[in-house]
Order: structure tokens, then C-alpha cells, then sequence
């Protein structure tokens, strides 16, 4: 017995030579760090300078090749028009992925919502308002499915979205009856559906409502994101949902209302892309899902969730609208255009990886 | 600390069962006054179950707990950190790429007063960061130079150290720490053994939940040892030997007849 309190004596004994050490807790010591780890620091607290400087480069890159006609106001309006109906899918997409989910089914939300927006107001006459606002809670209801479907059910949110996205785009083709709205009809009878294709000339730049409602939308969603205690959980959930769940926040309902905002914002969306198409396509945006994962990663969200500034799929969603426009004008072929995106998705995973791994 | 003091937190006869294994079987538990106390226990001895009613991590099948003298029946952890028992969870339960700030106040943002505040949900960055700076130094946790920085960028030790002043910070009652000494070296160990010293200096009951039996006997007032789903003893760190304590723990031995009294 008293062999083992001895030794178990010493073991303190050691213990308390420890305690001449040093005494501070937690204190945080500045090494010396190499240009490299500077950098790899720098972007991990900042992971949305990779995407503007990816974007800032392929302007002046593309301003070279493609000359002043790139630079011309109405081709940049012009992207921003091109890139509105994707950049909005991407802002709901990345409300999803902030949360390590994903969602498969944002366009096919849209293109249901405004097939049921045109259907109502065309179809059954109801008053354009009306068949607007019954599109926007149609998407937070569907929505709310994936949200109830991932949270409650407990499926992986790419096995629910991949199957909402048949289940919406099936609905899509029997509402519509694979038909399309013409736009000589919309004009006659709810010219407000076509709201957002107005727009306001500025020199030779034509804005298009839709744009500033795309900027709009990464306005609202920043604000909500970083300033209210609602958008810090968000980013808890996705970082580390139990410990987040320790924490006191209530991780599920915070989940659904994400995924129901998501399909809120596939709504108004669906509402747009009214306004950009001319008319109402139920065979339109089918591959705006896949876009709108592309412009989210080229923008710096991390697939694993927690990480991420919802300006980075405004600036990815940017980056694809210049890259098409730059290489068109340069005369490339398309093909081309698709191969271009396919490496900056790869390339902008890798770079959101290698910055995951800081260490201090 | 005297023999009258009554328990700031008291169970009673906690059962937890899950399918058919019975985690907690009618155990008991009593915690007083300003004092540290351990909990010991072989693995599956039901120390994580034990721990995580009194948190409310999970609801209890029977049985009663009491703080202060008032019964409670939390269904959350938030409701057990409204009323005061903060945890510091093995895993720390915290949000690695978030700042030190934000996740000092996690679940408990303080808004900003006035409009934007209350119609808008504004939330009060600069406060927060003043106060989890404040708290963070109140501890003698601080020489920090950037509250911003995320905690996935910090040591081991450093996010214990958040971990602990966030629960020193808030915990009005009571602070239980799971195994808060697992995952260190010696010399963060020593750091952390001197935070709870700190915690306690300023009055805070500590339950300490560890398999470290030098750093038990160095900071406990008392052990509670936990075997087979119940409490078997409790006993005064200055009476036995840890190879007692490791002896009761295991069955080894018989368990004294008088529990050590606070």
C-alpha cells in the first residue's frame, strides 16, 4: 500500500516541478511565418478574397483578349442579366451548404413556382399579386419539405433533394402540361410577371430589374448571415451541428427554416426568371441546379459547411457570367466555356481545402 | 463549508435507461457550496449519463433532481444553463471556425438596444467582443490579440481555456466539466488543473469529471466514486490513497460505511 501512495506521491512530485513553467494560461504566441503561411492565414480569415481576386483577374484578363468590346456598360449589364436567375438560385443554395447540406432541387423549386405562378394567373385568372405571393410560400413549403424530410425523417440532404428534384420537376410537366406560357399572353393579361425583365437604361448599360433584385437578395441574406443571432447559428450547425446543439441552439428547427428560406428564395427567383425568359418555360433552367452549386463553390463556401461569406456566390456566379462572356467574345467555342468552369470548380475546392488545413 | 450547508445541486434515485441497458440505476448525487467535486468511475460505470441529466443533455426516467432546494426537469441544455449549471462538454462544444466571440456567446447573442436591435435582430458585435475579452482576462486567460481569431486556430489548451471561461462566464450556479483535462499535454493540463483553482476561488461549485486520478486528488474536496450505475461512495481525497480510489472503483474493494461529509 504505502509502495503505491509513494509512488503515486512522486508522480505529483513531478507534477510540481511543472508548476516553476510557465504559468500563463492560453496565451497566444506570434511565430514567424513563411509569405506562404501568411497567405494560407490571410485566406482563412478572409475565404472570400480568393473569388474576387479570381474575378478581378479574369476582367483584366478577358478586357486583353476580348478588347473595349467586353468592357462596353451594356456587355457588363449583360452579364449581370445572364448571371441573375443563377446568382439567386446560388444565394438559396448557399443558405444549404452553410449548413454542410446541399440542395439538388433549387431549380426545379423555381420552375415549379413559376409554372404555378403562370398557371394561376393565366389559367385561372387570378390576380397576378395573388398568384405571385401563392408562388413564394408555394417554394417555402416545398422547401420546408427537404427541411422536414433531412431533419425529422433523418435522410442525408442529397438523397431528399435529389428526390424532390424529380418529385418538383414531375409536378412541373403535369401543372403545365409541358406547355409554355407565351409572352404576347403574359403581356395581355399579367403583365406583372414579367416584372423584373424590365429595365432602367444608364449610358449604354441596361439594368434589369432582375439584377438589382439579385444584389438585393445577397443584401438581405449578408445582413441576416453575420448580424442577427438567427445567422451565427446557421453557421454553428453547419461548422458542427451537436456542438452547436450543446450550445443550446435548437439545430432542427434552425435547419428547416433554412431549407424553407431556401425555397422562399426560389420563389421570388421563380418570379424572375419570368421577367428573363419572356415567358413561362417549364423546360427551362434544368441545369440551374448544378449552376447554382458551381457559383457557390467557385465563391468560397465550403462544401462542409460553417465557412463561407454569401458575397462569394454573388462574386462565383460573376466569375462564370464573365468567363462566357469574355471567351464568346474572344470567339471560343463553347465547348470550351464548359471546359473553363469544369477546372475553376476543381481548382476553387482544392484552394478552399488547402486553407481548411491552417494551423496555427 | 460546514456539516448544515445544504446541496446546491441534489439528485435523488436517477434512473436512465436505454433499450435495455440501464445507464443510471437509482443513483444519487450531492453537491455543495464552493466546493470541487470529482466523479470517478470505470468505464460504462454511467459518469457520462450522470453527468448529462444534471446538464440536461438527456431527461431522466425516474428519480428527482434538486437546485437549490427546488426541483427541476430540464428537457435541454438550454433550460439547464438558464438556470444557472453550465457545461464543459469532453468535445468542448464549440464551433471551430467561428471566432473566440462569437462562440463565447453562442445560443445567447446580445442584441443591439434601440431599433435596428429590436425589429431588426441586430446583434451587438462590439459588446460582445468587450465582454468576451473581459471575461476571457478575468480569468487571467488573456494576453490575446485578436478575439476575432477563429478557434480551430488556437491550441489544444487555448480552446479549453475558452471552453472553461465561457462556462465560468455564465454559470451562475454551478460549472460541471467533462474530462476538461483528456485531450492535453502535462503543461496545458497544469494550466486548465489552475483554471479550475480560479473558478473556484470565486465561489463556484466544480463538478469534475476525470480518469486522471493526480490531477483528482490535486484539485478535488471530494470524490464521488460512481460504479455499476450508482453512487458507491464518497470519500475525502486526504483519506486514501488513489490506488484506494482505483480499488473502490473496480470493486476491488469493500466501500466505507460513513460518507464523507462536506
Amino acid at each position: 500500500m504505502s509502495d503505491t501512495a509513494q509512488s503515486s506521491r512522486k508522480k505529483q512530485d513531478f507534477e510540481q516541478s511543472l508548476e516553476s513553467s510557465d504559468r500563463s494560461i492560453a496565451t497566444f504566441e506570434h511565430k514567424s511565418r513563411s509569405l506562404f503561411d501568411n497567405v494560407q492565414h490571410f485566406l482563412h480569415g478572409n475565404p472570400t478574397m480568393v473569388p474576387v481576386i479570381v474575378l478581378i483577374a479574369s476582367i483584366v484578363i478577358f478586357g486583353f483578349v476580348a478588347g473595349s468590346k467586353f468592357f462596353s456598360p451594356f456587355n457588363l449589364s449583360l452579364i449581370m442579366q445572364q448571371v441573375s436567375i443563377i446568382g439567386i438560385l446560388a444565394a438559396a443554395q448557399s443558405l444549404v451548404i452553410l449548413t454542410a447540406g446541399i440542395d439538388l432541387s433549387v431549380g426545379a423549386i423555381m420552375v415549379l413556382m413559376s409554372v404555378i405562378m403562370g398557371q394561376l394567373a393565366i389559367t385561372l385568372g387570378v390576380p397576378a399579386p395573388i398568384a405571385i405571393i401563392a408562388g413564394c410560400i408555394g417554394g417555402i413549403a416545398a422547401g420546408g419539405l427537404n427541411g422536414f424530410l433531412v431533419t425529422r425523417i433523418k435522410l442525408p440532404p442529397f438523397i431528399v433533394t435529389l428526390g424532390t428534384w424529380n418529385i418538383f420537376f414531375a409536378l412541373n410537366l403535369w401543372l403545365s402540361g409541358a406547355q409554355s406560357i407565351r409572352s404576347q399572353t403574359l403581356d395581355e393579361i399579367a403583365p406583372l410577371l414579367k416584372f423584373f425583365g424590365e429595365s432602367i437604361a444608364l449610358g449604354g448599360a441596361r439594368i434589369t430589374y432582375g439584377s438589382i433584385l439579385m444584389l438585393v437578395i445577397f443584401g438581405v441574406l449578408w445582413y441576416i448571415l453575420n448580424h442577427t443571432s438567427w445567422g451565427r447559428h446557421v453557421y454553428a450547425i453547419g461548422d458542427d451541428k451537436e456542438a452547436a446543439e450543446l450550445s443550446g441552439i435548437r439545430t432542427n428547427r434552425t435547419l428547416i427554416m433554412v431549407y424553407g428560406l431556401a425555397g422562399l428564395v426560389c420563389g421570388i427567383g421563380a418570379w424572375a426568371s419570368i421577367g428573363r425568359v419572356g415567358s413561362v418555360s417549364p423546360q427551362s433552367f434544368q441545369e440551374a441546379n448544378l449552376q447554382s452549386i458551381t457559383a457557390v463553390v467557385i465563391g468560397g463556401i465550403s462544401l462542409f459547411g460553417g465557412r463561407g461569406s454569401i458575397i462569394g456566390p454573388l462574386i462565383g456566379a460573376l466569375i462564370v457570367g464573365v468567363f462566357n462572356s469574355g471567351l464568346r467574345l474572344a470567339g471560343v467555342d463553347v465547348l470550351w466555356q464548359v471546359f473553363a468552369i469544369g477546372w475553376l470548380t476543381i481548382i476553387a475546392v482544392a484552394i478552399d481545402q488547402w486553407i481548411r488545413k491552417v494551423s496555427s | 463549508m460546514s456539516n448544515t450547508a445544504k446541496p446546491v445541486l441534489r439528485a435523488r434515485g436517477i434512473v436512465k435507461r436505454y433499450g435495455r441497458v440501464t445507464a443510471l440505476d437509482h443513483a444519487d448525487f450531492d453537491l455543495y457550496p464552493g466546493e470541487v467535486l470529482a466523479v470517478i468511475g470505470d468505464n460504462g460505470a454511467g459518469k457520462s449519463s450522470l453527468i448529462k441529466a444534471l446538464s440536461g443533455a438527456i431527461t431522466i426516467d425516474e428519480g428527482s433532481i434538486e437546485l437549490d432546494g427546488k426541483p427541476i426537469g430540464f428537457t435541454s441544455p438550454m433550460e439547464a444553463r438558464e438556470a444557472g449549471i453550465e457545461t464543459v462538454y469532453q468535445n468542448l462544444a464549440l464551433s471551430p471556425a467561428l471566432s473566440i466571440a462569437d462562440n463565447m456567446f453562442m445560443g445567447r447573442e446580445l442584441r443591439k438596444k434601440g431599433f435596428m436591435g429590436k425589429y431588426f435582430g441586430a446583434l451587438d458585435h462590439k459588446e460582445m467582443q468587450r465582454l468576451a475579452r473581459e471575461k476571457l482576462s478575468e480569468l487571467g486567460l488573456m494576453t490575446i490579440q485578436n478575439i476575432n481569431q477563429a478557434v480551430e486556430t488556437l491550441s489544444g489548451g487555448q480552446r479549453q481555456g475558452v471552453a472553461v471561461a465561457r462556462a465560468a462566464a455564465f454559470g451562475s450556479r454551478v460549472v460541471i466539466m467533462d474530462e476538461p483535462t483528456a485531450a492535453l499535454g502535462v503543461k496545458e493540463s497544469r494550466r486548465v488543473l489552475d483554471l479550475i483553482a480560479d473558478v473556484k476561488a470565486r465561489g463556484m461549485p466544480i463538478v469534475l469529471i476525470s480518469h486522471n486520478m493526480p490531477h483528482v486528488f490535486e484539485v478535488a474536496d471530494r470524490i464521488h466514486v460512481h460504479r455499476l450505475g450508482k453512487r458507491l461512495c464518497t470519500i475525502k481525497p486526504d483519506d486514501y490513497s488513489m490506488s484506494d480510489a482505483v480499488a473502490f472503483m473496480t470493486g476491488a474493494m469493500e466501500p466505507p460505511a460513513v460518507d464523507a461529509a462536506t
